[in-house]
């Protein structure tokens, strides 16, 4: 059997499997998102909390994924409970670090005016400082999907959804006629997950960055 | 404090010329004094203050200029004012109402504030600029939108074509001038300009100082305004503060007074050379005799020049164009020897000046142009008559007469104001820094 003939018969699974992979890490983008630039916004202001952040969020990335879901599985359990959890933690650091660097990044005598003209500090937040960090933070978004969208696959070890499973599935038998197709299917489909993702990335940029700052 | 102070200039200032009938009519809300009083800035771990109990009065619908060497402290005296900069002790009072105290954001939005560069937010149009303020203090949508259009008419920016546009697209004249609006959107008794115009090419600068000057002449606001330009703190000021280090006032007085009676070596020294050059910038045109002179038109038959021009009793002409603008200088015997064509005859003339112009750039022009003389123009560029070198020099001349004999006078007062406090000091009731 070749790969397209294995592809046209495992179909049903495979788009199964993608999906659960695309949605897996669409959730845990948001979380990260939501989680990593609340971090940011409390500690830009300040030097060593800002570097705290940024420590702490690198020094996660450095764990590896295997070992991570391993770790985890003894105090959550297996399934999606690990998956999420880590997938969460290791798509912090580039909206972290993107987020403080961006909100840093902003012209001080911009702020100045904020205040000046009698903006609180939310308002100067939600008003000036996020839209102004917004493209630095949506790159560190893009980076982050690209990025979990390959660990992600390793959530299948901890019985995790996804096409990594596929993967899994053909390292474990591996010599049958099928071992290859399974693993080459798997990452051939979260390659082109992967650049999905990406393209919905540069429309949103055109959507939700104003014209005013676009480059 | 939004409450318009009914008898806004009491000053002698410029002002009160025409504040009777400006501010009425747009029912905008007129300037409101602004009293410091003891104000000092301490920051933590340094012994001296960055500001040292400075105590100033500023009249309501006053233009006052904190003038200085870098670094002397105006900039953080000009943001205790809005309290960007929480003063360490003293009062702020603004229309007589104590605002030490109260919400700074509150503050803020009745104090308009215009900075360096503009500090436009680059993420929004020139129109959602302009409107932040009104909207935060949460006037109607249609409000805002008239709003906004009176704003970029007032700066001299036409609204459909600019209200669309960012920052980014604008030159930075257009900038600052989208940047003063916004300052001035929610009608504020008070305006706050730190170095405005710092950041502009200086032909710019000069025009949106002479759009400033025009504003405050329909406006009365209380402008406080921050420069470490002398030449732009005496064209535009109607008082004028020298500060030294720690915002010590070294003087506090009218342009005049100050260029002719500087008070010490630090306030001369500021001031410069060339102080009689320096006087012509306080006087405009508006203030010297205009007198008319023979023109013709473009499209008048040629015999009509001639005629003109031999009735005349002078050796030239100002040839105008269709709109009525100065476009020629017409010699006698320019027309024979183009041959009777208008179109060769003449020098072009190169500069006009309106009666906002200073007789400084009225000398400029009349030396520039070879005609002795240079056109005054209208709104609109078209013709109102001409300022000469005479009556340049005459003016110049009564002047600093008039300044000198003022000198004299103020030399007077100080010394029997000081007179009075080393009388006070020897009977023990010296002020506190004695």
């Amino acid at each position: 059997m070749n790969f397209w003939e294995y592809i046209s018969t495992a179909h049903q699974q495979l788009l199964a499997d993608a999906y659960q992979h695309a949605s897996a890490v669409f959730q845990c983008m948001v979380v990260a998102t939501v989680i990593g630039v609340v971090i940011g916004v409390v500690t830009y202001r300040s030097e060593w909390a800002g570097n705290l952040a940024t420590t702490t969020t690198s020094t996660i990335l450095t764990i590896p994924s295997l070992a991570m879901i391993g770790l985890l599985i003894p105090i959550v359990g297996l399934g999606v409970p690990p998956t999420v959890i880590s997938l969460t933690l290791y798509g912090l650091l580039p909206i972290v670090r993107n987020s403080i660097v961006g909100l840093r990044g902003v012209d001080p005598s911009l702020i100045d005016a904020a205040s000046g003209i009698g903006m609180s500090r939310m308002a100067r937040l939600a008003k000036v400082e996020l839209p102004l960090a917004w493209p630095p933070i949506l790159t560190g978004i893009r980076v982050s999907t690209q990025m979990l969208m390959g660990i992600a696959a390793i959530a299948a070890y901890a019985s995790g959804p996804g096409l990594g499973n596929e993967i899994f599935r053909g390292i474990a038998s591996l010599g049958s006629k099928n071992a290859l197709n399974q693993v080459l299917a798997g990452t051939v489909g979260i390659i082109i997950l992967a650049l999905l993702f990406d393209a919905a990335y540069v429309l949103i940029g055109r959507l939700t960055i104003p014209r005013g700052i676009r480059v | 404090m939004s409450d318009s102070v009914p008898e806004a200039p009491t000053a002698a200032t410029t002002a009160t010329v025409t504040a009777d009938g400006g501010a009425g009519e747009s029912g905008s809300t007129t300037g409101a004094t602004i009293e410091l009083e003891n104000l000092t800035k301490r920051y933590p771990g340094s012994a001296a203050p960055a500001v040292d109990n400075v105590s100033l009065e500023i009249k309501a619908g006053e233009t006052v200029i904190f003038v200085g060497p870098s670094g002397g402290g105006k900039t953080t005296l000009l943001k205790m004012i809005n309290r960007l900069i929480e003063p360490t002790s003293g009062r702020i009072r603004i229309g007589g109402e104590d605002v030490t105290d109260m919400d700074p954001v509150k503050l803020r939005r009745k104090v308009g504030y215009a900075i360096q560069s503009s500090g436009l937010f680059p993420h929004m149009t020139v129109a959602q600029n302009i409107a932040l303020v009104p909207k935060m203090t949460g006037w109607s949508k249609s409000k805002i939108k008239a709003r906004v259009e009176e704003m970029l008419d007032l700066v001299g920016l036409d609204p459909a074509e600019f209200r669309g546009r960012y920052p980014r697209q604008l030159s930075g004249g257009q900038q600052q001038r989208v940047g003063v609006a916004r300052a001035l959107a929610a009608d504020p008794p008070v305006l706050l300009m730190d170095e405005p115009f710092g950041a502009v090419d200086p032909i710019t600068r000069d025009h949106l100082q002479d759009e400033l000057i025009r504003l405050q002449r329909e406006l009365h606001k209380t402008i406080v305004f921050v420069t470490h330009d002398f030449d732009e703190a005496i064209k535009i000021g109607d008082r004028i503060v020298v500060l030294r280090e720690r915002s010590h006032i070294a003087q506090f007085d009218t342009p005049e007074a100050i260029l002719t009676n500087p008070v010490d070596d630090f306030v001369s020294g500021f001031v410069g050379a060339g102080a009689a050059l320096k006087r012509l910038n306080l006087t405009r045109v508006r203030d010297v005799e205009v007198t008319d002179y023979p023109t013709v038109q473009v499209d008048d038959p040629l015999q009509t020049i001639f005629d003109k021009l031999r009735d005349a009793g002078t050796n030239e002409l100002l040839l105008l164009d269709k709109r009525r603008r100065p476009y020629k200088w017409l010699r006698r015997g320019d027309l024979m020897r183009a041959k009777g064509s208008l179109a060769r005859a003449g020098t072009l003339v190169h500069d006009t000046v309106t009666r906002d112009a200073t007789l400084r750039d009225a000398l400029e022009a009349v030396l520039i142009d070879n005609a002795g003389r240079v056109a005054v123009t209208g709104r609109r560029g078209e013709y109102e008559g001409v300022v000469d070198m005479e009556t340049l020099m005459n003016s110049v001349h009564e002047l600093l007469d008039a300044d000198r004999l003022e000198a004299v006078e103020h030399q007077h007062e100080l010394e029997e104001l000081r007179a009075q406090q080393t009388h006070q000091e020897q009977e023990g009731e010296g002020g506190p820094k004695a």
